[in-house]
């Protein structure tokens, strides 16, 4: 029982760190059409300046200033690289991301090598802040939690309270209806992928020391923030966040809990063959959920676009 | 606190988006394919000089290598038949080709069947495995295009490249399952011992799909996929059912991408988990756009370039990667018509019989500009050495030039290079661009 | 057009394969690893030692035979199979009879049939495969081939020496066991079952499973079930990523018994794990580094930091290699007959700088050499890893270890 709690919270964790970087995405895809490819590499740009940063000022000045930089340069990239294959159409530009997914992982290891960075959590944070029944859950996963849900009301309250975020909301659905109106539709669309990116870059820096900094820290997010946003449905903001936590619980208790698939089978009625070792499906019987816990989106994402293809929480297809 | 709800419409622009709308007009950004027809004289030319490049490259390496260029050639037209032809984008379209692969190594194993079949016709079943497989997951992937579809490419791929590590049985782990091509029953006398013979082999099966692909693209299907491509509504008023012509497309594709498989099983007589797994997959999406998707033959020259840039390009520096990447976002940005497209480009020119006027501008442009990039991979490739080589290991080789890259002096050759290189580029431009525009103009004397 | 560019093409390419081709007197290693991508810095290290030990214990001393030199050649395999054959052909048309790789069971089981097929269908070009970290035992059971020596211990030999050391230590009573889902973590997990029952029938295997390789992002909840499970110790054959995140993971949690790994050290491990691992980690391997097991261990680890202040010898069995091939070939008295060069290596005695000797079994081409434990922690460490101020030091050594362990290898020999 004790244990359920502290899944709970390591979920809970998981979910709102990938609700960062899915919130990003969802907000430029919604506004732009681009599915970017290259967001988890913001990401990934996020701990290695904040890195680079705390070695410098400390952590602290790295979580204030990295995420500013990651946002400037996504800014630079939508000004300078997609404004420009825009013309071209919509599969140019994601595959003009995905060309910069890769560029920035090259990049990262041409400036800081191929090892793991040593970026850890600031000394203030590293202590155990409880402990439930022997496990102990750090302080610094506290700290995330608080920052993540702080973004998401910082997010809610600016696209719905203030008059910038009234803006980009009838720039999302009008874009045409909003230039008319004499507001700078392009300076709109760089600043919300400005934005986009910094958010990502931010989940970078308070990620980084848990998770790690190395060149493939992008890659092993990469796809599963995609998966993220069309479960939740594209372009919803409560859909990424929903999602984001069905996929930080769904993961999170499949690994701690040994569900067998032979179990699961018999339970259904099926009965287990007899010389299973020589059966072709053995690998099939033997399976475990913690070794499937990391493709179980991908299969519910499966279903959804078969069944729901609009997502959870999405009002329209593609 | 409704976030989501204003953005139930699309915007008119970004609808039309989901389809390929660049300007096919201008060769260079053009990316649809199928309205050319070739002639039969470049297939019978390119047979032609593919049956006796063995004469001019005989050591097996490049034997090797030119094997690994047709088998990513047959990969990428098959890919281009989604990509460039059908309009659809696929993010694991790795595992038709791995799932043909595995299965021919399988059929390799079966040694008593194996004995009774030549070696030639295995990859038949590579297809038909790539194409059941199709099949299945076209069932319900080619429903719709655009977005759902990549997304559904991608969700299956990452499964079926997940599952190579744990269904054993059949994937063999991440150690792969091989054989031995040489059981199979000799094909007049021939057991495919030898590279050259298997090189043969390869290139037979290149030239077969190459032109039943091209053939495929010319039936009313392949005439339809483009149209459904463009305009699914339209396509859908004369008659056509959009989702099955993206069905039959795609277990085409399949299919192809199948033998790709059974000629990567019989080149290479092992497979892994790397034939199915995302990063190949993201390769041949690479591969295909690099090259055009435009034109019928656009993969084949992005298969090429490709293979020698990891292959070759890989011998010489480390940072091959950094390269490919810098070349791909280059061609995205610039040039989203690929290689092929730039070469296309050229054809209005040849025709109004200008092209010759092109030449010397070219000269004075290209070739500076190359000397400048060249002058730029230097200095990449020298600040690459000075910060990660070894502390005592100051000399480094560059072009057959040996240096201290701790010194000043080769840092400013090479900036000056550059900075020459591209100066002249950029000043002789103009010049350039007015030649293009003459020579592209019908009329006049030339 | 598409002839034009091919052609252009091919001749590049051959330009670029001739001009590598130039000189002949050398002896050449063709090192087979990863350069580029995410293993890359484990394979650039390997190469930089590889490279080294040709240098300093080869050219130094005027070579080999009538003065030949030995020169190392990297190769990018990418660590993809495929890539591994393609460099295999490249490098064997320059040249080269000598194969070292390491990095991957799965590419080394895929370079040693392409070498087994290759010297069969080819008798005048004939290459030897000397592995010197891939440890799936089957390299050296089911799939071992004459042209096949292993310089490194395999799984089952570190487990043999891993669990020794636990049977000693009545302290353990409950014992996890997680790994990769594959076949080095596969085989991990039977040799600790099969071994642990044999040594000591009183521990209690309390937990044993398998996570998907190189895909976890957070490995908290399979840390929060080692805990909670009551584990005295675990053992883990993870080795990258998948080492750090599950060790740092594991010590957050509150856990403070011993963690037995086979991949701990080096590469940005040492450094990641600093403080927190100190008194926890501990390691299986061959070769002593510290307390230095020789005066020339000394020098040469002196020497390899001189030249190379960033990197560390975390793979003592590369210069065992490099010794005992140059050995073979002055033994064999040719450095092209490789027939004669594998004859010379099997049954070799070799004295190691790095302590005791290694002995290259004649039935199975497998390496058999003292293992130490080792703890990571920055107390009595002369030699320090990753610049940090932490390191390896040997706790308990296993003379010779798994020295008459069974092998279901058929030698066939040409």
């Amino acid at each position: 029982m004790d244990l359920i709690l502290v899944n709970l919270i390591d979920g809970l964790v998981t979910g709102l760190l990938l609700f960062m970087l899915s919130a990003g995405l969802t907000l430029i895809f919604s506004m732009m059409g681009v599915l970017n490819f290259a967001h988890a590499s913001f990401y990934m740009l996020g701990a290695y300046f904040a890195y680079q940063i705390s070695i410098a000022v400390g952590f602290w000045m790295g979580l204030l200033i990295a995420p500013l930089i990651v946002g400037v340069l996504g800014a630079g990239v939508e000004r300078y690289g997609l404004r420009r294959v825009h013309q071209y159409g919509h599969v140019p530009e994601l595959i003009f991301t995905f060309g910069l997914a890769l560029l920035i992982e090259e990049l990262v290891q041409f400036i800081w090598g191929k090892n793991q960075m040593p970026y850890s959590v600031p000394e203030v944070l590293n202590f155990t802040a409880f402990a439930i029944s022997g496990n102990s859950i750090p302080a610094y996963k506290i700290f995330m939690i608080f920052i993540s849900i702080a973004i998401f009301i910082g997010l809610l309250y600016v696209l719905t309270k203030t008059r910038v975020g009234m803006i980009i909301q009838a720039a999302l659905s009008y874009p045409r209806t909003v230039e008319a109106l004499g507001h700078n539709v392009p300076l709109i669309f760089m600043g919300v992928f400005g934005v986009g990116t910094a958010l990502a870059g931010l989940a970078g820096v308070i990620a980084g020391p848990v998770l790690g900094t190395f060149p493939g820290m992008a890659f092993v997010l990469g796809s599963i923030v995609f998966v993220t946003i069309v479960i939740g449905g594209l372009g919803s903001l409560w859909g990424a966040l929903v999602a984001s936590l069905l996929i930080g619980w769904i993961t999170t208790f499949a690994k701690s809990y040994n569900i067998e698939m032979e179990d699961l089978l018999n339970a259904i009625g099926i009965s287990t063959p007899e010389n299973l070792s020589d059966s072709v499906f053995r690998d099939f019987w033997s399976l475990t959920s913690p070794q499937i816990a990391d493709i179980l989106p991908y299969i519910l994402m499966v279903l959804i676009l078969i069944f729901r293809p609009a997502g959870l929480f999405g009002k329209r297809q593609s | 606190m409704t976030v989501s709800d204003p953005k139930h419409d699309v915007p008119e622009g970004a609808r039309e988006q989901d389809q390929i709308t660049t300007d096919p007009a201008k060769a260079s950004e053009r990316m649809r394919a199928g309205s050319m027809t070739l002639t039969l004289a470049p297939w019978v030319i390119a047979t032609v000089v593919l049956v006796f490049l063995p004469m001019f490259f005989t050591n097996n390496s490049a034997l090797t290598i030119m094997n690994q260029m047709s088998i990513t050639i047959v990969f990428a037209l098959a890919y281009n038949m989604l990509l460039g032809q059908g309009g659809m984008l696929s993010f694991g379209h790795a595992v038709y080709a791995g799932v043909g692969g595995f299965a021919c190594m399988h059929i390799m194993n079966m040694s008593d069947f194996f004995e009774t079949i030549p070696l030639v016709i295995l990859p038949v079943f590579g297809g038909l495995f790539g194409m059941g497989l199709a099949m299945i997951v076209g069932s319900f992937s080619t429903r719709s295009a655009g977005t759902v579809f990549a997304m559904i490419s991608l969700g299956v791929g990452e499964l079926i490249a997940a599952c190579s590590v744990i269904i054993v049985a059949f994937f063999g782990g991440e150690e792969g399952i091989s054989g031995d091509r040489t059981y199979a029953q000799p094909f007049f006398g021939v057991e495919f011992l030898q590279q050259i013979e298997v090189y043969y082999l390869t290139i037979a099966w290149l030239v077969i799909s190459a032109a039943l692909m091209y053939l495929w693209s010319r039936t009313p299907v392949g005439r339809m996929a483009n149209a459904v491509r463009d305009n699914p509504e339209r396509a859908q008023f004369l008659g056509y059912s959009a989702r099955w012509v993206r069905y039959y497309s795609f277990i085409a594709s399949g299919f192809f991408a199948g033998v790709a498989g059974g000629l990567f099983a019989i080149n290479y007589e092992i497979l892994t988990e790397e034939n199915l797994n995302t990063a190949s997959s993201g390769v041949i999406l690479l591969v295909t756009f690099l090259g055009g998707v435009g034109f019928f033959f656009g993969p084949i020259i992005g298969a090429i370039a490709f293979t020698l840039l990891q292959t070759v390009l890989s011998l010489s520096t480390e940072l091959w990667a950094f390269y490919a990447g810098t070349l791909f976002v280059a061609t995205v940005m610039f040039f989203p018509g690929g290689l092929a497209g730039l070469i296309m480009m050229h054809v209005p020119a040849f025709k109004l019989g200008k092209a010759s006027g092109l030449v010397m501008p070219y000269i004075k442009t290209l070739l500076p500009a190359a000397i400048g990039l060249l002058g730029l991979a230097a200095l990449v490739e020298m600040t690459f050495h000075f910060r990660h080589a070894a502390t005592g290991d100051v000399e480094m080789t560059l072009f057959w030039t040996t240096f201290n890259s701790h010194e000043i002096l080769p840092w400013i050759i090479a900036g000056a290079v550059t900075v020459i290189g591209l100066g002249i580029a950029k000043t002789t431009a103009p010049a350039l661009k007015e030649a293009w525009n003459e020579a592209n103009t019908a009329g006049g004397a030339s | 057009m598409k002839n034009i560019t091919k052609l252009g093409a091919v001749s590049a390419l051959s330009l670029v394969l001739g001009a590598s081709a130039a000189f002949a007197e050398n002896i050449k290693v063709a090192f087979i690893d990863p350069l580029s991508g995410p293993f890359a810095s484990t394979g650039t290290n390997g190469l930089h030692q590889f490279e080294f030990a040709a240098d300093y214990m080869v050219n130094e001393k005027g070579g080999l035979l009538d003065g030949q030199m030995m020169e190392v050649i990297g190769f990018d395999n990418k660590i993809s199979p495929k890539e591994s054959l393609i460099q295999l052909q490249v490098a064997i048309d320059q040249g080269v009879r000598f194969i070292v790789q390491g990095n991957s069971s799965g590419v080394a089981n895929a370079l040693t049939e392409a070498v087994d097929k290759h010297n069969r269908r080819n008798p005048d070009s004939r290459v030897l495969f000397l592995n010197y970290a891939a440890v799936d035992p089957a390299l050296t059971n089911d799939k071992c081939n004459f042209w096949h020596f292993r310089f490194d211990a395999n799984a089952d030999i570190k487990m043999d020496a891993l669990t020794d050391v636990i049977a000693e230590n009545d302290s353990i009573n409950k014992v996890y066991i997680i790994g990769q889902d594959y076949s080095f973590g596969k085989s991990v997990s039977a040799a600790a079952n099969k071994m642990l029952g044999e040594k000591r029938a009183d521990i209690e295997i309390v937990g044993d499973e398998l996570h998907p390789i190189g895909k976890v992002k957070d490995f908290t909840p399979y840390a929060r079930k080692i805990v909670a499970s009551g584990a005295d110790a675990v053992i883990t054959g993870n080795w990258g990523a998948d080492m750090l995140g599950l060790g740092k993971s594991i010590i957050e949690n509150g856990f403070t018994g011993p963690i037995y790994t086979y991949y701990a050290a080096g590469s940005g491990i040492t450094a990641a794990f600093g403080e927190s691992g100190k008194g926890i980690i501990r390691l299986v391997g061959e070769g002593q580094i510290n307390p230095p097991a020789s005066q020339e261990a000394s020098d040469y680890y002196n020497a390899y930091k001189a030249k190379y202040p960033d990197g560390n010898i975390d793979q003592s069995r590369i210069s065992n290699t490099i010794g005992m091939l140059a050995k073979a070939i002055s033994e064999a008295g040719t450095a092209d007959d490789v027939v004669a060069i594998a004859n010379a290596l099997e049954g070799m005695e070799y004295e190691t700088m790095w302590g005791g000797k290694v002995f290259m079994r004649p039935q199975d081409h497998q390496a058999i050499q003292d293992m130490h434990i080792n703890a990571h922690t920055n107390e009595g460490v002369t030699f320090t890893y990753d610049n940090s101020d932490y390191g390896v030091v040997t706790e308990s050594t296993v003379v010779m270890a798994s020295m008459d362990s069974p092998t279901t290898c058929e030698m066939k020999r040409p």
